[in-house]
């Protein structure tokens, strides 16, 4: 079996931080990590190949540092690796990069392709279903739970208050949560043989695409303006109080609130 | 010369940080406070191969280099120092002699046990009236036909009890002083061996330190590890990389302490503001952090040496001595600059202190590291 | 693509099992907001299998029209088939806008709908506005970077302009009694090619409790309540007050309560009357989640925390110490009520 895992290098959000006087985001130093969910996806592609044998690729888009991104797979355990790199895809939103790895990975044998749900940098959970569209595959979103049985998979996809245990026939696309399992770390002698691995890098001239479909004026939304979320004004914090007087004084600012 | 680390030693690190973090750090206070051997960090030690890092992969290894099994101790030291006793005295001081000296025989039945972490490994030279001074040793081996019959007890053993093979020293030739010392390499279950009483200790208190006790213990001939009369070399080589495990822990220790009081400097105020805008506070952190940095040198090179150069003796001395040195300063240190806080078991930098205590004893303690220094000084 | 044939504001109609989502009157309550500046109608799009008496429901919260597809293969949520229906009904009725709730059908649905249609998708908005520069075009605003910068987006060239918004930010209206509207009920063959999945089991989570974004009063608590048995001063709190407990990140990290209850970047977005801050520092993650709320009250330790920035009214102190007594004295006051 072929499992492709599609995997995004993204800041870890966690330790982002604003510039107070600036009020822009400090990247600088913020170490960069596999999207949890995506890393989750990698772990399930992993369990069913200590299972039942499968031979894993991971593909990841970005720049040339998402190398790094895709050792750490290798060195968890994966073993091929590919790079979608090229100043050309630049700039892309959710539709041409779906658009643009579609097309690479109609260059690659999967039987099975996994992304995480959403990237934590993004958080649109967009680029795994459109992905499906553009390679008319079948896709089950939300994994909490993914098994293999014959030539179909068996996948519990959660929603808010449910689960539906869903079966679909390979090939297929899976998008996985967080919750499906606890990646494993890599090995110390995995690091070393990753690093010896080649990445194969493909580029805008190794696909069959529209230019007018790819990067940033290949994408249909624009981003007009970011900004940072103007602070309410200040509340009234008192630091004197016993834990009596405290609960009292709260509960009179719930009475001058209407709330009791 | 270039003292950046390669992309696959950064990648160790961050694997390394994470996992002591994740995996390691939940249990340190508990393992110190109850005196209990750190069972969940062996057993994710073996799930890893943390415990084969600088082995062969074709003797179940991770084939990888002497400074990544050293960033590895210092990582899992940083958070909880006993943990990173009982991965050091296993992969320096008995797989390491097995690995080296062993025939061809020995290492095929023991290495893999060992670089898997299947077998967990120990080392038994001190006795109670040998220490520093290992030609006084009282344990004796006599051959008799096709096995050896030890006699003897041996003090201060780390994994005892919890190991499943012990490389150990015993006299076969008294009069014969250090060229009289054999080593040899017991199994737990070995007739005649059994481990005493467990020792109550001011630090790594989780770590098992025992006595070892060898009553007419029958250990096989071919269990015999190199010649008979060179055991003291063997203990002496063994000992030259069991201290860069060592100096690897102290530093972690150094920088543990440090990593803890940053935060705690930057979050406690007095007299209106955080004890990091005060300038005692800001020189003390920089003379920590500096000294940190020249002990994570002196150790790195002994490291990268231990792989290319036949004797390490020196670089490993130095490493020790220093980084010893600056772990039991740092963290003394860290713990002032937490204040009364700094004295109750609710701040990680109380424990810190009193583990990195042992850093300036134990694999050789300062002052023997002084000795190796100096003889190459003054030569 | 003549952009200027695009008519009108869709909404995604989001029921299970007969149930419309609270988020599917949200949008419709946004959407005749959007309508008025864009001159436009608000049109209800229903899936689903014997949905027809929801059509009432579905005038009386904002939709001027509903376009109806009843159908038996759309009786459980599924992606192709219920990406056809919409696609086909895009197809045919070029609408302007198509809303959906940021909920795990809508997060589905709506990007493979984008996909096929060749369109731009703004995922878990929470603000959209009308651009004022003689477009019309939908500004889509959401948060990005885990809440720590917000982007607003366009989607000028193509259409629809489509958007999932986050459950609980838009306002729905006060339901108009009596309201009706136009049904466009389409009689549609969904093709065999689209059924791919076979749904073998609906399994539903057990946790009955109410859902932290229906409540008005949340007592939320943080890594500062210490243990998983000290949520009970908690409960006791909210059981007195007539709220429900929520909580931090952390405390769902660290297994003691569940993700259900995670209020935040990651969990889920609450504006409720009261949120009562209990031990919860008040990472940039969580607030995203909660900062909308009316009244923000936090105790904490941590005079430094960054909750008291947000927060209405702060005690500094230890919220173990503070919420039984609280809890005492809101007991007091309601039977005095009484």
């Amino acid at each position: 079996m072929n499992i492709v895992v599609c995997i995004k290098q993204v800041p870890n959000t966690n330790e982002v931080k604003l510039d107070p006087k600036t009020g822009t985001l400090i990247r600088e130093g913020v170490p960069s990590i596999i999207n949890p969910d995506d890393k989750a996806g990698l772990e399930a592609a992993l369990r069913l190949k200590d299972a039942k044998g499968a031979h894993i690729t991971v593909l990841s888009m970005g720049p040339p540092q998402a190398d790094a991104a895709l050792r750490e797979a290798l060195a968890m355990g994966a073993d091929d690796a590919v790079l979608v790199t090229d100043r050309a895809f630049g700039g892309a939103d959710t539709w041409a990069t779906a658009y643009t790895i579609a097309a690479a990975l109609k260059t690659m044998d999967y039987d099975l392709i996994i992304t995480g749900r959403q990237a934590i940098d993004g958080d649109t959970a967009q680029v795994g279903p459109q992905i499906s569209e553009n390679l008319n595959l079948t896709n089950i979103s939300y994994a909490e739970d993914i098994k293999v049985e014959g030539d179909s998979v068996i996948v519990k996809r959660q929603f808010e208050d449910r689960y539906h245990i869903i079966k679909a026939k390979m090939p297929c696309l899976i998008t996985a949560l967080s919750e499906l399992n606890e990646p494993r770390y890599m090995t110390p002698g995995g690091i070393f043989d990753a690093y010896q691995k080649e990445i194969k890098v493909i580029t805008r001239k190794d696909l069959d695409v529209d230019d007018s479909c790819l990067g940033l004026k290949g994408s249909p939304t624009h981003v007009v303006k970011t900004f940072t979320k103007s602070a309410k004004a200040a509340g009234t914090v008192v630091n004197n109080l016993n834990p009596q007087e405290a609960a009292e004084y709260i509960l009179e600012k719930l009475r001058e609130k209407f709330i009791i | 010369m270039d003292f950046q680390l390669s992309k696959e030693h950064e990648m160790a690190r961050t694997l390394f940080r994470d996992f002591a973090e994740k995996e390691i750090k939940p249990y340190a206070q508990d393992v110190d406070e109850n005196e209990r051997f750190p069972k969940e960090a062996l057993e994710k030690f073996r799930q890893y191969g943390f415990m084969g890092i600088p082995y062969p992969k074709e003797m179940g290894g991770q084939g990888c280099d002497t400074l990544t099994y050293a960033m590895c101790v210092e990582e899992v030291a940083k958070v909880c120092c006993t943990s990173s006793t009982m991965l050091s005295a296993h992969t320096s001081l008995c797989t390491w002699p097995i690995y080296k000296y062993g025939t061809a025989e020995q290492k095929e039945k023991y290495i893999p046990k060992l670089t898997s972490g299947e077998w967990l490994g120990a080392f038994g030279l001190t006795e109670p009236n040998a220490g520093t001074d290992s030609s006084a040793q009282q344990t004796k081996a006599v051959l008799d036909g096709d096995h050896y019959v030890i006699n003897g007890s041996k003090i201060f053993i780390t994994n005892a009890g919890y190991a499943d093979v012990y490389v150990i020293f015993a006299m076969t030739d008294k009069s014969a002083g250090n060229h009289g010392i054999t080593a040899f390499i017991v199994e737990k279950d070995f007739p005649g061996f059994s481990i005493g009483k467990k020792e109550k200790k001011m630090g790594i208190r989780g770590s098992a330190t025992c006595e070892l006790i060898f009553e007419n213990c029958i250990v096989p001939k071919e269990n015999l590890l190199g010649q008979e009369g060179k055991g003291f070399v063997v203990a002496m080589t063994t000992l030259d990389g069991g201290r860069i495990g060592i100096a690897a822990q102290a530093l972690g220790l150094a920088e543990g302490a440090l990593n803890e009081t940053v935060k705690y400097v930057k979050e406690r105020k007095q007299f209106g503001r955080p004890l990091s805008k005060f300038q005692n506070t800001q020189f003390e952190i920089a003379d920590m952090y500096t000294k940190i940095q020249a002990a994570q040198l002196l150790l790195y090179k002994a490291a990268v040496a231990k792989d290319h150069q036949k004797s390490v003796s020196l670089e490993a001395a130095e490493a020790k001595l220093y980084c010893a040195t600056v772990a039991m300063d740092v963290t003394t240190r860290c713990v002032q600059l937490h204040g009364g806080y700094g004295y109750t078991r609710e701040y990680p930098v109380e424990r810190m202190m009193r583990d990195a205590k042992i850093t300036e004893i134990y694999e050789g303690t300062s002052e023997v590291q002084k000795m190796v220094i100096s003889k190459y000084a003054l030569k | 693509m003549d952009i200027q044939e695009y008519k009108g504001i869709y909404v995604f109609i989001q029921q299970v099992d007969g149930q419309v989502a609270g988020v599917s009157h949200e949008l419709l309550g946004k959407a005749k907001e959007l309508a008025k500046d864009m001159e436009t109608e608000v049109t209800a799009v229903l899936l689903g299998y014997h949905v027809s008496g929801l059509c009432k429901d579905l005038a009386s919260y904002g939709a001027d029209k509903i376009i109806m597809v009843d159908n038996k293969d759309l009786e459980l949520y599924s992606t192709k088939p219920y990406a056809y229906c919409m696609c086909h009904i895009i197809e045919k009725y070029k609408p302007a806008v198509v809303l959906y709730g940021a909920t795990a059908i809508g997060r589905d649905l709506a990007p493979r709908v984008a996909a096929r249609v060749r369109t731009g998708l703004t995922a878990d908005c929470t603000k959209l506005d009308v651009a004022d520069d003689g477009t019309k075009n939908l500004r889509m605003t959401r948060p990005a970077f885990g809440g720590n910068i917000m982007a607003t987006i366009i989607c000028p060239d193509y259409r629809p302009q489509m958007a999932t918004v986050r459950p609980g930010v838009m306002q729905k209206i006060k339901p108009i009694d009596g309201a009706s509207a136009p049904t466009d009920s389409i009689d549609m063959e969904i093709p065999a090619s689209e059924k791919d999945v076979q749904i073998l089991e609906v399994i539903k989570k057990e946790s009955q409790k109410m859902d932290i974004q229906d409540a008005k009063i949340l007592v939320s608590g943080g890594r500062g309540m210490g243990c998983p048995e000290n949520f009970k001063l908690l409960e006791n709190l909210a059981d007195a007050i007539g709220g429900t407990v929520s909580s931090s990140r952390a405390c769902v990290d660290a297994g003691w309560v569940e993700k259900d209850i995670q209020v935040g970047q990651t969990g889920k977005t609450v504006r409720p009357n009261l949120y009562l801050a209990c031990g919860i520092s008040g990472a940039i993650q969580h607030l995203a989640g909660m900062e909308e709320s009316d009244v923000i009250v936090a105790i904490n330790k941590d005079e430094g925390a960054p909750m008291f920035e947000v927060a209405d009214f702060g005690v500094v102190g230890d919220a173990l110490k503070v919420l039984p007594l609280l809890t005492e004295e809101v007991k007091k006051a309601m039977a005095a009520r009484k």
